[in-house]
Formats: structure tokens, sequence, C-alpha cells
């Protein structure tokens, strides 16, 4: 499947595009070298740049909108530091007539290095990549709902931080797994790296059809869900979701499937709380949660700038 | 012109004619099958050693593109295409740009085919002005321009009422109706088989109930009205056994299925190959078997090629943007082979749902060979060997799923209406009597 396209020949990773059919090595690597890169990254706000990307040109291409993940990359760049261009295409632009393509062809003329890619459609990062010429390197930075790798490494780094491995580890993804792509990708993450228990919590409108296909327990009630787990992954539910045919109300859907302090105390006790922002206060999580101590929300934001320039510098050197 | 066809191996699949026979051709028709009738001097003998020579094929849906859409494809390059796949008969859907729901377009487009090397060409009229699924159109008007059947393509028809006026006003002229049964609210903004690859790419889902909710509608109102229907593209092992029980009711319905959706399944969009993009979706490997279960016992009377030439820029997209369908009226003959060839099926039996049986749905003189019969053949060569690819295809439309593998049976010539339209280069040449 996409697997080939994400490695060299020789099995090293040339594009980030999906952590699906993504060797646990490979997933491992990034996660060791982000653990050496969280001094420069948080810790140490004074201490220097780390030149691994030195001369190397980053374009964050985002057709789609988006504040943190792109700032996200961007400090990241920079740490390591590359030169940074950032490009919001938005709708309007892309109606004028140009292509994905044609704009990827442009943007490499400009003796682009890598390209960090946001996408309404899923795949979009899979046809880039098709197209590049052999020496350009590209992260997919959230394609439709298929996919966002970097989150979903970011989420297992925070993880292991807090729990020390998975093989041991019950998790529940809880929220809007249908149209999340970051659920997509905790899935396979944390699949791959040998989490025996993957749970997901929802109403059926916001489950793909045989999601256990994924390798996953479904679950539709909150109280036998998140019993007992050591992680709860929380999932935004996005406004258009919570009017219409999928969910009659937000406040049915705080109700059964929000999570509060009650619901928290049926999971593990030294559980912790993640989220991949923006939160909805007082829909998917309650502020006493989100504030509260076994919430790691904060530290999965910072987490994710050392995932982040983790991805990069290794394609770099690859 | 008189032309001998000389040492072919006959396949007449209504009759299941399958014998090394000559068949002899004057005048536009078919003289003579084995002997030739007295006093026949062929023009040209075509040594037909070691190839089929069977009915030309009949093809329930090509979309020739014209009028409005000419930046995909022309009437000229499809015509020639459908030749060189052995196409000597096609009904074209209405979803031109305008559609065809009026008469003059009609004319316009059948003058122009008529003037042209190529199959004979029937059109689909629109079944609603505008294909809006709103009014309907003048369908006494467009039957006498020359549409034999009316079709929404692959627009919604949302309104039941209106697909209910629309059978009985067909059928107080007996015109037949050609339907894709889908539901256009299951359906919406659906790419992809709701299963295992959408459920991974999160790709917006076409649920099998899109496609048994509509065959369920339409098959009442069958009952209700005796309208004439025909059930097109059929995708789903749910669906395929309604009509199956439908039929064995009495009903009088028909159907086809694309021949892409006979080897294909929702696994081989798993790369987002946008040549996979089909209409109706490719769907799950269970449901590849129903189709081909239903071709073997009888249920689905025909494979077409459900041709659709994009071009480039719009289908290099991602998956879900890219426009839907693939070139294949080239491939149809050699897809369905192969099927013939895994389900073990007589190549005579696999021929008539390229033949007989779609020339009886549009309901034209055509997919036989018997002497009166309009000269119509397609011979191919069942051996050779040939790669799919950009340079291969005649067709504007480089579009398939197939690009870069190798397919097996080959056409060698097709006569309509008595001469040659297509001969291979390279074939051997044919002998001048």
């Amino acid at each position: 499947m996409s697997a080939n396209l994400q490695l060299t020949d020789d099995g090293r990773l040339r594009h980030l595009l999906t952590l699906e059919g993504l060797p646990a090595r490979i997933l491992t690597q990034i996660l060791d070298t982000a653990a050496s890169f969280v001094p420069v990254s948080a810790q140490e706000r004074d201490v220097k740049k780390v030149p691994l990307l030195r001369g190397k040109a980053i374009f964050n291409i985002f057709f789609e909108n988006s504040t943190r993940t792109r700032t996200t990359f961007e400090i990241a760049a920079k740490r390591l530091s590359a030169d940074v261009v950032n490009l919001n295409i938005n709708a309007s632009s892309q109606s004028k007539g140009e292509t994905l393509l044609d704009t990827v062809a442009n943007l490499s003329a400009m003796q682009a290095d890598m390209f960090i890619v946001r996408h309404a459609a899923a795949g979009a990062g899979h046809l880039i990549a098709r197209h590049v010429a052999p020496h350009i390197h590209v992260i997919n930075a959230g394609d439709g709902r298929c996919s966002h790798p970097t989150q979903g490494l970011l989420d297992m780094f925070t993880l292991r931080h807090y729990k020390g491995a998975f093989h041991n580890l019950r998790v529940a993804i809880v929220g809007d797994v249908l149209h999340s792509r970051v659920a997509r990708s905790q899935i396979h993450a944390l699949t791959t790296l040998g989490c025996p228990e993957v749970r997901v919590v929802a109403p059926k409108t916001l489950l793909p059809r045989d999601v256990e296909n994924l390798g996953v327990h479904v679950f539709h009630k909150m109280s036998e869900g998140i019993k007992d787990v050591d992680a709860v992954l929380m999932l935004r539910l996005q406004n258009e979701r919570m009017r219409g045919s999928r969910l009659p109300s937000a406040g049915e859907y705080y109700k059964h499937w929000g999570l509060t302090p009650d619901k928290l105390k049926l999971a593990k006790p030294d559980a912790i709380v993640m989220h991949p922002g923006p939160m909805n206060r007082g829909v998917e999580i309650d502020s006493a949660v989100a504030d509260g101590m076994q919430s790691v929300i904060l530290s999965q934001v910072t987490f994710g700038i050392a995932v982040r320039m983790a991805v990069m510098s290794i394609l770099a050197g690859n | 012109m008189k032309i001998h066809l000389k040492n072919g191996r006959v396949i007449d699949p209504a009759s299941g004619l399958d014998a090394v026979r000559d068949v002899f051709v004057a005048a536009g028709h078919i003289v003579g099958v084995g002997a030739a009738p007295a006093d026949f001097h062929a023009n040209q003998v075509i040594d037909a050693t070691d190839l089929v020579v069977c009915p030309g094929l009949v093809d329930l849906s090509v979309r020739l593109r014209e009028p409005g859409l000419e930046y995909m494809a022309t009437l000229e390059s499809e015509m020639h295409a459908c030749a060189v796949g052995g196409v000597t008969s096609l009904a074209c859907p209405p979803d031109t740009d305008p559609p065809l729901d009026e008469p003059g377009l009609v004319e316009m487009l059948k003058f122009r085919a008529k003037h042209m090397p190529g199959p004979r060409v029937y059109p689909v009229g629109a079944l609603t002005r505008e294909l809006k699924g709103e009014r309907l159109t003048e369908m006494a008007e467009l039957n006498e321009a020359g549409c034999i059947a009316f079709s929404q393509a692959d627009a919604p028809l949302t309104d039941t009422q209106v697909l209910l006026r629309a059978m009985e006003y067909a059928k107080t002229f007996d015109l037949p109706l050609w339907l894709r049964p889908q539901d256009a609210h299951l359906a919406r903004e659906g790419v992809a088989h709701d299963g295992v690859v959408a459920a991974r790419h999160g790709l917006p889902p076409i649920p099998v109930p899109a496609e048994t909710v509509a065959i369920s509608t339409i098959l009442l109102l069958v009952r209700e009205t005796g309208a004439r229907v025909h059930l097109a593209r059929l995708s789903s092992r749910a669906g395929i056994e309604m009509v199956r029980r439908a039929k064995q009711d009495g009903l009088p319905i028909t159907c086809d299925v694309g021949v892409h959706h006979v080897h294909l399944s929702e696994m081989d969009t798993a790369d987002f190959d946008a040549n996979c993009h089909l209409i109706p979706p490719l769907r799950s490997q269970r449901d590849r078997e129903a189709i081909r279960k239903g071709l073997a016992d009888g249920t689905i009377d025909a494979i077409c090629s459900d041709h659709a030439p994009v071009d480039d820029d719009a289908k290099e997209l991602p998956f879900q943007e890219a426009d839907p369908g693939a070139t294949g009226v080239e491939l149809l003959l050699p897809l369905t082979l192969k099927w013939a060839r895994e389900a073990g099926i007589p190549l005579a039996r696999a021929l008539g749902y390229l033949t007989h049986k779609p020339a009886g749905i549009l309901g034209v003189d055509a997919g036989h060979i018997a002497a009166g019969r309009p000269a119509d053949l397609c011979l191919f060569d069942p051996e050779a060997a040939w790669i799919v690819s950009p340079s291969n295809l005649a067709s504007l439309g480089k579009n398939s799923p197939y690009l870069g593998l190798e397919m097996q049976g080959r056409v060698q010539y097709t006569l309509i209406d008595g001469h040659v339209d297509f001969r291979r280069d390279g074939h051997r040449q044919p002998n001048h009597g």
C-alpha cells in the first residue's frame, strides 16, 4: 500500500504521509529522536538553535486553515535553523485555476527541500509525494479525515513520556472518530507500537462503519468505554456536527460523551487526559478536567515541537 | 463490397454456434455462414485463421463527451476507440453539456455520428430537463429524434413522485427507462464504498443501502406502473439479490454491470488511485464475487464499459476531488475474456453479455451472426497479449486502473455495416480476391 511511497529502497523514511504501514522501528526512531530535542524545544529557551537544517528551505503549504499546527511546524523548523516559508492557499486562489500539482511544481522551482502540507482531501500528500523531485520530502500535516501523522506521533510521545511503554496500556479514544484524522493516526500508531487494548467511544453516528477492522474495541457508553483505562484521548467535536442528523445537540453530547470529573473517576486513578486542541470546553470536555491534575494537554503542545523537529531532521538526513 | 471472412472460429452466442466457419458479407449484411451463397465473388478476403469471429460488441454506456465536453474527448476520438475495441453499437448516456434533453441536440449528435466512421450510435435521452429531476422531457419527441431509452445518467432523481410519473408517462409510449439505482440522500457527498478502505482513509462513504433503497423504490413503482425498466451499473451483493428475486417473481426487468466492477474492489482504491474513483463506487470483495455470481447465473444481463474518458487535469487530484470514471471501451472485451477464463465460463456464453443480450436491451437488430443479419462483426485474437498504456489506447481518455498491466485478447478487425471500419496495423495483410 502507501508504505512504499513513504520509505526509501533501503527502508528509511522518505516522506511522512500516514502512520499506517510504517514499521514500529521508524515510529520508535522518531520518538527517541524527539526525546533528544525536548531540551531544545522546551525547557532551555535561550539555548542556541541546532544547525541540522541550515540552508534548507521548508514550505508550509496550508490549503486548510490552521494556526496551531502551522505554528508548531514553523517553530520546529526554525529551531533546526531552516528557512521557513508559510503559504496559506485558500479556496479562492485554488479556484483561479492553478491545480494542486501546479502549485507544488512552482514551489519546487523555488529550491524547496521539504513540503509540509495540509489539505482538505484525503491522499493529497500521497499525490504530491508521487510528483515531487527525489530530493524533496513531504510531511502530511493533515489530509481530510485520513491522517495527521505528526499529531499521532506527538500523542504517542506524550503517552510514552507519562506511562513509560505501550505494551501494558489500555487507551480510550473518545468522540468524533468518523471525521477525525487524529483518531485514525492514533489508532495506527497504538496498534503498531503494541498497545494491547485500544478502545473507541462514541455514538454510532460518529463512528466509521466496521471500525473494528482497524483493530479497536467499540464502546458506545462512556461508563464502559473509559473504565480502568490508562489514558483518555479526547477528540474535538466540530461545530457543524453538533446540529443536523448526527447529533441532536451539544447538550446531549456533553451529557453522554463529555469528559467530566465524575466520568474520569471510572478510569485508573493515574490515568492521563489528552486532547489535540482546540478544545470545546463544556462540549467534549469539562474545564475542571481540561485544567485538572490528570490533564497533559499543554505538554502535548510542547512535545509537538520536539516531535516535528525529529521528523524533519530524520527526513533531511535520509 | 463483398467480404469473405475465411477460416475463423465463428461464435454466435445467441445460437450457441462455436465452430470454424467462413462468413460471407455483402451489401452490409451477412449473406452466408459456412457456405457461400450462389454467385458470391468476394472483393476482399480476410484470413481469420486463429481469430474469433463474433458479433460486433454492443456497449450500453459509452460517453462520447459531445456536445460540450470536448476537452475530455471528442466524438471522433471515441468513435474510433469504440471500433478499436470491437464495439459496433453503443448507447451514449445523456450527461453531456447541455444534456440530451432536446430533440435538436439528439438529431445533431445522430447526424454527426452517422457521417463519421465508427459504431452505430443510440442516444439515451435525458429523463428530466437538464437532468434536474424536476420536469419530464419531451420523451416522445426525443424518441422520434433517435433516443432509444431515457435516463438520468448519474444525476440524482430525488423526487419519488417525479419517478412515478416518469414511469407512467414512459409506459404510455412503451419507452424504456434506464435507471442507475442510487438514493441521493444516502449517497450525499460520498465518493467511496462504505467499507474498510473508506473507514481507514476517512473518505465520505456511499453505503450499500444507497443502492438497495433505490432498487426497492424502483421495483415497487415498476410493479405499480408496469414500466419497462433497465437497472444500470449494479454494484452490491444485496442489490443483485433483490434483482434476482424480482426476476424470479416474474418482473420484466433487466440489469447490467460495469466491466471494471467485475474485477476491482475497494482494495484497489487503497493507495488513492484516482483512476479507481468510479460511479458507482468499487465495493467490497464480497460484492465483487456477487457480481461474478450474478453474471454466471444470468441475473445480470449485460456487461458494459461505462466508458468515461477524463482528462489528466481532472484525474491528477486527490481521490475525492478527481472526476469519476474510467476509460473502458477498449478494455471491455479483454476484461470480459479475463472474467470468463477466471470463472470457467465458455467463451460463447461470456460473449453473450457483450452482444445479443445488450442488443436485446437496446432493442436493436444487432449481436447475431446469421444470414440476413447486419454485418457488424468483431474479429479478435484471443491469445494476443498487450500492455495497457496511454499510447496503446485510442481513446483520448487515458484514465485506466489497468495502466501498465497486461491484457489478453485483442481486436484485429471491426466490421460495421459490411465495411472494415478498423484493422490493426501489423496484422497479417488480407488477401485480395
